[in-house]
């Protein structure tokens, strides 16, 4: 052990280029020239294991960078016009669209950064449950798909009314219980691989995983257009797919375990800007 | 007409004159290759545009032909030297026969 790590030092030094990906970068986010984001932050006190918390989009290539700075070029904002219609359009057998009850979409500054959170049924909800809640107790509409395009899309548009807001979530009283079984799962070791969330996104961000580069696996960009599968994705999608790369069986989009996994993830990225819809690899 | 069809462009509003400025257009649409084939085995029509086109004052300024291996969404970006004030026309031709107009002045100090 001792013998491979002085090796490892000697070739540190020489190919120490080679090593310029092993952290985030220094680019600074301003989306459209005007929105300035907050990509790094102290580490939130409850956060034991970091110093710093960065946004996603620090680790990534510059080309992928540049799609997020300016509206125009973001993928992901075509398909968010696509939610202005659908904001204004009636469905269900209340023929009652979202602008019938809530106006104008700048209502819902602010409201993502501190989702999900408590409500009054004592359950946990996110952007998703909010959306179809109002779709079948108001609208007397069909609830949408948990990924499906329709409520991802609608989803940016909300989350996008928040962009450059600091990330406020809160985890006291009522949420403390959820945010706790969230905090466990993440430190967890799931599947035949036995790798928890905290192996990668904590244990060994900046480092490469594959072919791709490891960030902390923050959620403050979310809704996000990954170029790869060229649509929005959700949280939930996401955690999916990390759980079922350990080999395990996953948890649902929209179970129980999700929800509370999203309020810690969440929690962990208090003190960043809202950066949704974002781009990533 | 293709459904979802909206052309965005993005001209900066002011230049100065012999300055080079960046002109992006996206127009959202399906781009159908006509390769493809629904669940029963039918072949999906091409319904694709087919040319782009951009005039400056009534002068042709660039002429595109597009072919169906192009993606959903196509997105054209290049540079200009705008010699005087005046107006973009920017025009996408479907395959169903529909036009698709957008226009957009700038100003040349």
């Amino acid at each position: 052990m001792r013998k491979s790590t002085l090796f490892c030092a000697a070739a540190a030094a020489a190919i120490s280029s080679g090593w310029a990906m092993a952290d985030p970068d220094d680019d600074e986010l301003v989306i459209n020239g005007e929105i300035e984001i907050v990509t790094e932050a102290p580490a939130p006190e409850h956060v034991e294991n970091l110093d710093t918390i960065y946004s996603g989009w620090r680790f990534r290539t510059d080309e992928t960078q540049a799609l997020e700075m300016d509206d125009f070029d973001n993928p992901a904002m075509v398909l968010v016009d696509k939610a202005v219609d659908a904001y204004g359009m009636p469905d269900g057998t209340e023929a009652k669209s979202c602008a019938s009850c809530h106006d104008d979409v700048e209502t819902f500054t602010g409201l993502a950064a501190t989702l999900p959170k408590v409500g009054e049924d004592g359950k946990l909800h996110t952007i998703e449950d909010l959306i179809n809640t109002c779709r079948t107790e108001r609208m007397g509409a069909e609830p949408w798909k948990w990924s499906g395009e329709p409520m991802q899309t609608m989803a940016a548009l909300i989350v996008s009314q928040s962009r450059g807001l600091p990330v406020n979530v809160s985890f006291d009283g009522p949420a403390r219980s959820f945010w706790e079984q969230g905090k466990e799962m993440y430190y967890t070791r799931y599947g035949q691989l036995e790798l928890s969330c905290a192996n990668c996104h904590e244990d060994s961000f900046g480092l490469m995983i594959r072919a791709d580069h490891l960030s902390q696996g923050q959620t403050n960009d979310f809704p996000v257009y990954r170029l790869k599968q060229a649509k929005l994705i959700s949280k939930h999608n996401r955690f999916k797919g990390c759980i079922r790369d350990t080999r395990a069986e996953t948890f649902a989009e929209g179970s129980d375990e999700f929800r509370a996994l999203e309020l810690y993830v969440a929690t962990r990225g208090n003190g960043l800007s809202i950066e949704g819809p974002g781009v990533r690899q | 007409m293709a459904e979802g069809v909206k052309p965005r462009v993005k001209v900066p509003k002011t230049a100065s004159a012999g300055e080079t400025v960046t002109i992006k257009t996206l127009i959202s649409h399906p781009m159908e290759s006509g390769q493809r084939k629904d669940k029963e085995g039918n072949v999906i029509p091409r319904s694709i545009i087919n040319r782009f086109v951009v005039d400056f004052n009534g002068e042709n300024v660039i002429d595109v032909v597009l072919a169906p291996a192009i993606s959903t969404n196509p997105y054209f970006e290049f540079d200009a030297k705008v010699p005087e004030s005046g107006e973009f026309t920017f025009t996408w031709h479907d395959d169903d026969g529909d036009v698709y107009t957008e226009n957009k002045a700038i100003e040349v100090s």
